[in-house]
């Protein structure tokens, strides 16, 4: 983990947010058609808002659990490569299985919340930072051997991590859908939208890999 | 599965009609007397080309007695929404299920458009064994894949059960099953569509298969027997919500025409025929406070005829009925397009007004007793049908047939394959293309036209025009 700074690991929070905001498949769209069919910014800002609740709840499911066991020091290695050898795994299953659960379709338009959270599920929004995130844990750790001092800062971070994450997501989402709404045209939905399926199931081994990395 | 949304895949209703016009068109023929398989044709509609208006190329189906009808794209505009997941399917595969076989052919038009082939079959036995509808009838793309509806139950003539919708997988084609999970009161079935955003699905009703398979039953016709409802539906929950009956006598309510802008919440329907005095009509319905209502916003009367000018079926009554087979609605909302079978008369209404359609142009050709040529001086036999408008409004494209047997009854000479086409006039009226007259085989029958890169009757948009 040499040369992952604890400031590189919180740019890589903040960083993987703003790629997770400006993908239209996470959901700016919805906003801006929430605005158009609704009153306008005041929607487009509520349907933004409601994104931003699910992807958060969606990132905590996945990194609680985490801080959660990392109580267990003595375990800290194992946790961290059992960790990374599953976002590994579902970044290969992601590469092999692209397709959009059809289930999902079956959530109504007006439940943003529960369309955010389950689409950032079913991509592994979550998975992608947890590595980063038991990296920003070990920085945190060093030298702190209480058992309970570790496993409260730890939940501490977690929550810095998902709520940092979301507010670049919603920003970035959000600047868009303002611009698209306000002045760019809906003729940018199909203009910024491009395939990267690929780019990020790569993203998510890639980060697994580094994990891995003692 | 590309790496940039399909071209074809506009946002809007208005950004559709800013796109490139049509090059080419799909049409269907059918063999009326299953002596052949049923064919795909492809017409050049590029004014540029050399062969405008001709038949490019025609792909025969492996099997005959299919009895095409509609059929519909595998995706379309409202891929564009993040709902679907589907933002990068493309648009290539046509779905033309075969009414009477129950069938299901999926044609690649890629990678020469102009030449489609083949690419999957889907036997009638799948979709028995895993739906238990059959007879299947109008394709529509939409967020948990291609939505089939069917006309006919489970057995032998269809009745084994009530008919419904089934969905299929948008890129293995697999069947997947039944889509409704309550169906409430509704038990006949024809065409559907819906508003993706508001998320709800309207449906309509003909007949059940014995009452049209071989033939119109005139007593059961005048025993108000034919469908005469329109459901309302909850699209993600797949429950019926609402019923509204058009009253028995306005007998056969086809073709659902939703505004296109997902921001207005009506649309229109067509009523074949009025029992009690022939007229057909054009119902408005709409949404308001949740609940859905209709009503009858424009009537087309029956014209009188020499009973010697008609066939058996209408002697009785004197009388010509326009026979409202199939309407279509423009990207813009703005005009609606009315086919008079009967009295051979394609009508175009102006509906900014939804509530008030007024009548804005029509053209007369074919028609059981007056047979207007076209301009051309050809003979067109039966009546405007099938009608596909351009998305940028200017142009209109309609064939011929009804249905085999249906066709045998009102037009008993026969109703060789035509299409033509019609230019629309800047605030409305229509004029025929006297240089447009494509030669299909002979001894088929032309029914629906498919548009290359979507056309007013299989796009869905989710987002409005603004």
């Amino acid at each position: 983990m040499e040369g992952w700074t604890q400031t590189g690991l919180w740019l890589t929070v903040l960083l993987s947010g703003a790629y997770h905001g400006a993908s239209p498949a996470m959901g700016w769209p919805l906003a801006v058609s929430a605005g158009l069919m609704g009153r306008g910014r005041r929607d487009l800002l509520a349907g933004m808002g409601q994104l931003a609740v699910g992807h958060l709840v969606s990132v905590l499911a996945v990194l609680l659990p985490f801080a959660l066991v990392l109580w267990l020091v003595t375990y800290q290695d194992r946790i961290r490569i059992a960790a990374s050898l599953l976002v590994i795994l579902f970044g290969a299953y992601r590469l092999v299985q692209r397709r959009h659960p059809r289930r999902l379709a079956r959530i109504r338009p007006t439940q943003l919340v529960l369309w955010s959270f389950a689409i950032a599920l079913v991509h592994g929004a979550g998975l992608m930072i947890l590595p980063v995130y038991l990296g920003l844990c070990r920085a945190d750790g060093h030298g702190a051997f209480l058992a309970q001092g570790v496993a409260a800062g730890n939940l501490q971070t977690a929550l810095a991590v998902a709520l940092l994450h979301t507010v670049a997501m919603v920003t970035t989402g959000g600047a868009i859908a303002l611009a698209v709404h306000g002045w760019l045209g809906l003729r940018f939905v199909s203009r910024s939208w491009f395939n990267l399926e690929t780019v990020w199931a790569l993203s998510l081994i890639a980060v697994g890999v580094l994990g891995l990395i003692p | 599965m590309t790496i940039r949304p399909d071209p074809t895949f506009h946002a809007t209703p208005r950004l559709a009609m800013q796109a490139e016009p049509e090059k080419l068109a799909y049409t269907l023929l059918l063999s009326p007397d299953f002596s052949q398989p049923d064919a795909l044709a492809v017409v050049d509609l590029d004014p540029q080309s050399q062969g405008f208006g001709q038949v490019v190329s025609t792909l025969a189906m492996p099997k005959a007695r299919d009895e095409f009808h509609h059929f519909g794209w595998n995706a379309c505009s409202s891929s564009l929404s993040p709902l679907t997941g589907h933002a990068f399917l493309e648009r290539r595969y046509l779905i033309i299920p075969g009414l009477r076989s129950s069938r299901i052919y999926i044609v690649d038009t890629k990678p020469d458009p102009r030449h489609p082939k083949l690419h999957k079959v889907i036997e009638p036995e799948e979709v028995f064994r895993k739906t238990g509808y059959s007879r299947p009838h109008t394709i529509h793309c939409g967020p948990e894949g291609i939505y089939v509806s069917t006309l006919g139950g489970a057995g032998p003539d269809g009745t084994d059960g009530p008919p419904g919708i089934f969905i299929m997988d948008c890129q293995t084609f697999d069947v997947i099953g039944r889509w409704e999970i309550e169906r409430g009161p509704q038990d006949k079935h024809y065409d559907f569509w819906w508003n993706l955003p508001r998320d709800y699905m309207v449906s309509s009703e003909w007949a059940l298969p014995p009452q049209f398979e071989n033939g119109i039953v005139p007593e059961q016709l005048l025993a108000n027997k034919y469908g005469h409802r329109l459901h309302f539906w909850d699209l993600r929950a797949r429950k019926h919500v609402q019923v509204i009956d058009l009253g028995e006598n306005h007998q056969m309510a086809l073709e659902v025409r939703p505004a296109h802008d997902p921001v207005k919440q009506y649309g229109f329907v067509g009523v074949v025929v009025d029992t009690t005095n022939l007229e057909g009509s054009i119902w408005t319905w709409w949404r308001e406070g949740g609940q859905f209502h209709c009503r009858k916003t424009a009537t087309i009367p029956p014209e009188p005829a020499d009973p010697a000018d008609l066939p058996p079926l209408l002697q009785g009554f004197g009388a010509v009925p326009p026979l409202i087979t199939d309407i279509d609605l423009s990207l813009d909302d703005r005009f609606l397009y009315v086919s008079c079978w009967g009295t051979g008369e394609m009508r175009q209404y102006d509906v900014s007004d939804p509530m008030a359609p007024k009548l804005a142009g029509s053209v007369h050709i074919g028609g059981i007793a007056r047979r207007t040529a076209h301009p051309n001086g050809k003979p067109y036999a039966g009546g405007p049908q099938m009608v596909e408008i351009s998305r940028d409004g200017k142009r209109v494209y309609w064939t011929n047939s009804l249905y085999s047997t249906w066709d045998d009854q009102f037009y008993p000479a026969g109703v060789p394959s035509a299409m033509v086409k019609a230019d629309v006039g800047p605030q409305g009226g229509l004029t025929l293309d006297k240089d447009f007259w494509p030669d299909f085989p002979s001894g088929f029958r032309a029914h629906q036209i498919r548009l290359e890169g979507g056309d007013c009757s299989t796009e869905s948009f989710c987002y409005p025009s603004v």
